[in-house]
């Protein structure tokens, strides 16, 4: 450590953690400050409300922690079906459509118009949440599971499409040169120069999203789309937090098994 | 090795034998079954009515929505001020909460590693796996509607997400810095002090300006459940199907979204 000399009245001091100039430090902190109070400030709250929906809360807690699985069983039954095979075929199709739009993303081994069109497929996907997407689904093909369907597919493209992308982008050149030199055509040079080395992030990619598609299957069904959000929305609506709470707890224990079943697959695929 | 004959004796290399082949098509076979099944699962109570009118539907909605009232703006904007700021008090109070359970969940700063470290991982989980609509769904039913349920909404998202990330980042440190300031006889929390933080700290201002950004767009929605912002304008111009309003609140959406996408590149830029 270089050594210090003891001048007197001075002490060691802690250097500053991001920004070096004191100056730009007080305005940056206290500008944060600032906006907080203004934040702060504005929001409004009705503390009567919240007193007297505390009570509520514990009824919730109470739910959470005694769930209610039998006397909704049938409706929870029929929105995990549906969320379930929902998540399923929306990830498949999913996924088989963002393979050509991903490898057309891909600046590398796609024509500059190709490469243009595919990535604002992409970005018009990506722009809006799925629950945005599902009120537009829901208004153009009807209430239920087949908008959900839509919904999920669609958002899937966009993730999916641009996460490929971006890994066909990160190839061994000297790899897909290889099999050019071969005088392979363009599908040949795909399926033996870029396949093989995409292969096991595009599987693990497609299991996130099968985790991610459950996940917001339980969301969508609040504006319509189906699925076990429709459940949820109908129990908390109803105050019956002891059932809103099993349905909580089935999506927490789908989304853990998910999660620990693909780090296993990922695993056995690397 | 998977060799096949031919008609004429000749042998001819394979890439699996016969067995693994039909093993692996049996496994494309089962997927596609439950695949279909799965589809007439779901479409049963779908009305194909609906569906074959659809294209209709879209060229209807695109002439209702096509110009935007313009006039409306002037209603938007202090409910985009309250979604901005729920968003960023959201979350701080996820930060507020992520923190501690993010040291207890690290297996190398955490108390106990049999009871906090699971209790811990579970809260992770659990706030990771439900999304804040569905929070500020619950919290507006308990708490009633207002700016505070969608707060508190972001706030209980965002501590699986900063959690889960924080934790990650605190078991990657350099442990030899940590046995350094031990050396000198430091405490424990002199030890969190001087050895972990700094480390981790570049990481923990990328993971908050990274989550910023996600809650700005998950705040633009919640009003559709009635966590206040700009989602309530949303719902409300979507009930009275005032279409020209709802092309103007998405456009809206979109230009904050990406605002606030530009501001969270760049300050990862200079942090990280």
């Amino acid at each position: 450590m270089a050594s210090v000399p003891p001048v007197a009245g001075r002490r060691w001091r802690r250097p500053p953690v991001l920004i070096k100039d004191r100056n730009t430090r007080w305005i940056v902190y206290g500008g944060l400050l600032i906006y907080l109070a203004l934040a702060m400030s504005t929001v409004d709250v009705n503390w009567q409300r919240v007193a007297d929906g505390l009570e509520r809360g514990m009824r919730f807690i109470n739910g959470f922690l005694q769930p209610d699985f039998t006397s909704r069983s049938t409706d929870i039954y029929r929105g995990l079906i549906e969320s379930l095979t929902m998540t399923l075929t929306s990830t498949v199709v999913g996924v088989l459509i963002s393979i050509p739009i991903g490898i057309g993303a891909a600046r590398n081994i796609a024509p500059p118009v190709i490469y243009y069109i595919c990535r604002s497929i992409i970005a018009i996907s990506r722009t809006f949440q799925e629950v945005i997407i599902a009120i537009f689904f829901v208004v153009m093909f009807g209430f239920g599971p087949f908008a959900g369907f839509l919904t999920l597919a669609f958002s899937t493209i966009g993730f999916l499409g641009k996460l490929l992308a971006e890994d066909i982008e990160d190839i061994d050149e000297a790899q897909a040169e290889a099999i050019r030199a071969t005088g392979a055509s363009f599908m040949q040079l795909i399926n033996y120069g870029v396949q093989p080395q995409v292969m096991p992030r595009l599987i693990g990619l497609s299991l996130y999203r099968l985790d991610i598609n459950f996940r917001e299957s339980a969301v969508i069904g609040i504006v319509g789309a189906g699925g076990i959000g429709a459940t949820l929305n109908v129990a908390i609506s109803r105050y019956e937090y002891d059932s809103a709470g099993a349905v909580l707890l089935i999506i927490i224990g789908i989304v853990m098994l998910a999660e620990y079943s693909s780090s296993y697959v990922r695993k056995w695929v690397q | 090795m998977p060799v096949s004959t031919t008609a004429d004796g000749r042998k001819v290399w394979q890439r699996r034998t016969t067995g693994r082949q039909w093993a692996i098509w049996a496994g494309w076979f089962a997927f596609v079954v439950l695949l279909v099944w799965c589809w007439e699962l779901m479409t049963r109570t779908t009305i194909w009515a609906f569906v074959y009118d659809a294209p209709r539907q879209i060229s209807d909605l695109g002439n209702r929505m096509f110009p935007p009232r313009w006039s409306y703006i002037d209603r938007l904007i202090w409910p985009l001020w309250d979604t901005i700021n729920i968003a960023s008090l959201g979350t701080l109070l996820g930060i507020f909460i992520a923190v501690p359970i993010a040291f207890c969940a690290a297996r190398n700063t955490t108390p106990s590693l049999y009871i906090l470290r699971p209790i811990a991982l579970f809260i992770i989980v659990a706030s990771r796996s439900i999304n804040s609509l569905i929070w500020a769904l619950l919290l507006v039913s308990i708490i009633g509607p207002g700016l505070l349920a969608g707060i508190i909404a972001i706030g209980l998202r965002s501590i699986g997400f900063i959690g889960k990330l924080l934790y990650e980042a605190i078991e990657e440190i350099d442990e030899s810095q940590v046995e350094a300031v031990r050396a000198t006889g430091a405490n424990g929390m002199q030890v969190l002090d001087y050895g972990i933080v700094p480390q981790v700290l570049p990481a923990f201002f990328g993971i908050t300006v990274f989550r910023w950004d996600i809650n700005i767009r998950e705040s633009t929605i919640l009003g559709l459940v009635g966590a206040g912002g700009i989602g309530l304008q949303l719902q409300s111009s979507l009930n009275t199907l005032a279409w020209p309003q709802v092309s103007l609140i998405l456009l809206l959406i979109l230009g904050t979204v990406l605002v606030s996408e530009w501001v969270s590149a760049k300050v990862r830029h200079a942090v990280i």
